[in-house]
């Protein structure tokens, strides 16, 4: 274990955080935070979802969101065997069909990195890895310091950790934030996706909250869900969190991206998403460094919705690679 | 990001633009607003007759008048079909038939066999609501998506909703004994026309009157394709009659003698006209007129949802809308903040084929209806305010108009007090709640207002001090059959909806009159 070395915050100032109470996300992000009205939310992005796409639209979706996704296998069953097979079908999806790109990201457990590491090297594909106490995240904070500094140190490229809801929840803002801006220095050059646990927050007011705390303390993305609990993405969540980001953009200048994560399953779910992103953030955002999807089924979707598009019927499910 | 206190508190909305994106991931990526591929509802279910009729009677009969005008889609300006203009021999019959209809029959059905037709005339809406819709799209100009998820599921919603009334009048009302009118006069405009005949015949019906009807002279398809559902739905023969045609046709449903009372939407110099002709005569009247609605911003808002009340409340329909929010008044502290969310807002509208599922802003209605939207827009620019529109490409074929924006607008503007009834929005900004109200006030309408703010007893401290007929608070544009829906002062009298607009088609003691119940 390297410890202490990495740690931009040495753990005994993060313990201590009493004056941080009562201190607001406004004043952490030195951001104004927009309230959030829910009905006229969950409108707009009824609205959104109803969105038509058709033809080449949906090509240029289903694509994308290929390219967009984070092939994702956080099972306690995960064998190297499994991380092996994926890693694969990551760089080549359909096999029978070149034309369709590889994905962003695998994202397994931090014991599997190297595994997955070993497969990838020299590919575009990235390595994803959860750490810091995945998927509770209230672990003790030099923990979840060195599991992240380990993961990037066993070769991951993009860190995925949880916000402490506790922290956030019980209003100690300035913990939750100090252990965010830790956590970005600890895995250093690999990118750093802040898992918000949206089931968890509450109120969109909450998200919104939480989305502008963990950009300002530096993450590289925010994300909906751990996939580990009941209520994972919604396409409200969704829009909340990038409308936040686009405030963010706005006030920092700074582009942050959007993964969704868990329920994701089939193709139509994720051009809603998609149309969330393109109609609230626009072309930049739709590109795998902005938009990502997590996702462990989605993907054999996406390639039978492909594959009818190309053929036009749909082909057997058993079709597909696992 | 660690030392935050002394940010200023304002954003820089352009900054955006200029965000750390990396250089390749700029450009299209072959998918969004931009991009999405044609998606054309089906016209397949729409089978029109070349030539129409008059509904008198309860079947499709020639026009005396020998009269006929075409009925063009606006999006394309093609012909769609040929209706009748009905002239005054034909308002009589028209008249006739409803008085036989209510004298013999109608006025002494139990409420619930009038609940009865009604709860049927719901129910064959829904189901045939998607031939409906398109129907609507093509010869109004209206976005498909909101004839199919607007129009005709409030117009099914009107039917049912009067259609439990229909027996219960005598418990929505106590103490008094409620009847019938007689022969009802109405009037309808183009904006909703499938809606607004609904609002009317819903309640009049319900009620126990018999009704003409009289659609706009540039939208009569759907009241027509209406008559086939009134008749499978085995309404009696002249309990409603509907007259096609013009301006004159209007003016003899509202000015013949044998009308009871009448019930009109539409411009307020027409209302005026009404209400000089009808002066004196002792005639019920109900009046539902133009608007000049205030959408009030305060700084505490949700400004995202407030972008899209915004955007609801003045593109809707292409802003074609009696209620539309056409004027903002924006706190000053979020004013550039809120413009520059709208303005971002604007550019992903989709204007177009009315009939294609994703099209946000369809055509306006008539070649005469862009000409006078043509024309205010103009005047604003020549009085000073500052333009902007969305850089769309219109469709080459039909009368479009693209969203349109005026900010640095003074509330002595023609565009700030005239109805443009159009996708044109002014800005106004204000600075305190008092300022606030007064601007909403100054104007000689008083239909709508929306008030945003996150702070609950201020919405209830500004709904008491506005002068219009309905108050939206942190929405706008929401229709409900069980809420009264109507204006003030130049926007007419009268209540649509609910307990109050039933009292528009009833005399409260009219079974003591008739001596007593039937």
């Amino acid at each position: 274990m390297n410890t202490v070395a990495t740690r931009a915050v040495p753990s005994a100032e993060l313990a201590g955080h009493d004056e941080g109470v009562g201190l607001l996300p406004e004043r952490l992000s030195g951001l104004p935070i927009t309230p959030t009205d829910a009905v006229g939310l969950t409108e707009r992005a009824g609205a959104l979802a109803k969105r038509s796409i058709k033809t080449t639209a949906k090509g240029a979706a289903l694509t994308l969101a290929v390219r967009c996704m984070d092939l994702t296998t956080l099972e306690g069953a995960d064998t190297p065997g499994k991380v092996l097979s994926l890693c694969a079908k990551a760089l080549r999806p359909e096999p029978a069909d070149p034309d369709v790109p590889a994905v962003a990201a695998v994202c397994v457990y931090p014991e599997l990195v190297p595994v997955a590491a070993a497969a990838l090297a020299g590919t575009p594909v990235r390595v994803a890895s959860v750490a810091g106490s995945f998927p509770a995240g209230l672990g003790p904070i030099g923990v979840r310091l060195d599991e992240i500094a380990d993961a990037v140190q066993a070769g991951a490229d993009e860190i995925d950790i949880v916000l402490n809801r506790s922290a956030f929840l019980a209003g100690r803002y300035r913990q939750a934030f100090d252990e965010v801006a830790a956590s970005k220095a600890a895995a250093g050059h690999a990118h750093l996706k802040v898992i918000l646990e949206t089931g968890e927050l509450g109120s969109y007011d909450a998200v919104r909250k939480a989305s502008m705390l963990a950009m300002a303390a530096g993450a590289d993305f925010i994300k909906t869900s751990t996939g580990k609990i009941g209520t994972s993405a919604t396409l409200p969540v969704a829009l909340c969190m990038a409308e936040a980001i686009r405030d963010y953009a706005d006030a920092e200048g700074r582009a942050v991206g959007l993964k969704v994560a868990g329920g994701i399953r089939t193709a139509k779910q994720s051009w809603q998403y998609l149309v969330v992103m393109a109609e609230t953030l626009g072309a930049p955002w739709l590109h795998p460094d902005l938009f990502r999807i997590g996702a462990s089924s989605l993907l054999n979707d996406v390639l039978l919705q492909l594959d009818r598009l190309g053929n036009g019927g749909y082909p057997r499910p058993d079709k597909t690679v696992v | 990001m660690s030392g935050p206190s002394d940010r200023l508190p304002a954003t820089r909305p352009d900054a955006a633009a200029a965000a750390e994106v990396p250089e390749r991931v700029t450009g299209s990526a072959g998918f969004g607003p931009d991009c999405y591929a044609p998606a054309p509802e089906g016209t397949d279910l729409v089978r029109l007759e070349d030539v129409y009729g008059l509904f008198i009677g309860g079947e499709m009969v020639p026009a005396r008048s020998e009269q006929l005008a075409p009925t063009v889609n606006p999006a394309t300006g093609e012909t769609l079909a040929t209706f009748s203009l009905g002239g005054a021999e034909d308002v009589d019959r028209a008249v006739l038939a409803a008085r036989a209809a209510y004298e013999s029959h109608w006025r002494d059905a139990p409420g619930s066999v009038r609940a009865r037709y009604l709860y049927r005339i719901a129910r064959l809406l829904q189901e045939r609501s998607r031939e409906f819709a398109v129907l609507e799209s093509l010869d109004g100009g209206k976005p498909v998506k909101e004839s199919r998820d607007v129009d005709l599921p409030l117009a099914a919603a009107h039917f049912f909703h009067h259609a439990g009334w229909a027996d219960k009048l005598d418990y929505a009302f106590t103490g008094a004994s409620p009847g019938p009118l007689g022969v009802v006069g109405q009037v309808i405009p183009w904006n909703f026309p499938l809606l607004m005949a609904a609002w009317k015949l819903a309640p009049a019906l319900a009620a126990g009157n018999t009704v003409v009807l009289k659609p706009a002279e540039t939208t009569p398809l759907t009241a027509l394709l209406l008559t086939e559902v009134l008749q499978d739905s085995d309404l009696p023969p002249g309990v409603v009659n509907i007259v096609t045609g013009d301006g004159a046709t209007g003016a003899a449903t509202v000015a013949h003698p044998g009308v009871d009372k009448v019930a009109f939407t539409g411009s307020t110099a027409v209302g005026k006209e009404i209400q000089r002709t009808l002066a004196g005569r002792g005639r019920r009247l109900t009046l539902e007129l133009g608007g000049k609605a205030a959408n009030i911003v305060f700084e505490d808002a949700a400004l995202d949802q407030v972008t899209e009340g915004i955007v609801g409340g003045i593109y809707f329909n292409g802003g074609q809308v009696c209620c539309a929010g056409s004027r903002l008044l924006v706190q000053e502290s979020v004013a550039e903040v809120v413009v520059s969310k709208l303005r971002r807002r604007m550019d992903t509208l989709l204007v177009g084929d009315p009939l294609d599922k994703n099209t946000d802003i369809g055509a306006i209605n008539s070649a005469a209806q862009l000409r006078k939207i043509s024309e205010l827009v103009e005047s604003g620019v020549q009085q000073g305010a500052e333009l902007y529109q969305p850089s769309c490409a219109l469709p080459e074929r039909g009368w479009f108009f693209p969203p349109t924006l005026f900010c640095d607008v003074s509330p002595s503007h023609r565009i700030a007090r005239e109805e443009i009834f159009g996708p044109v929005l002014s800005v106004l900004t204000f600075r305190t709640a008092d300022e606030a109200v007064e601007k909403a006030n100054n104007t000689p309408y008083g239909l709508s207002a929306g008030i945003w703010t996150e702070k609950g007893s201020r919405i209830l401290w500004m709904a008491e001090r506005m002068q219009a007929g309905v108050v939206w608070a942190n929405t706008f544009n929401r229709f409900d059959p069980a809420s009264p829906f109507g204006g003030y002062r130049e926007s007419g009298f009268g209540r649509e909806g609910g307990r109050q607009g039933l009292l528009g088609y009833l005399d409260l003691h009219g079974r003591q009159a008739a001596g007593g119940d039937r």
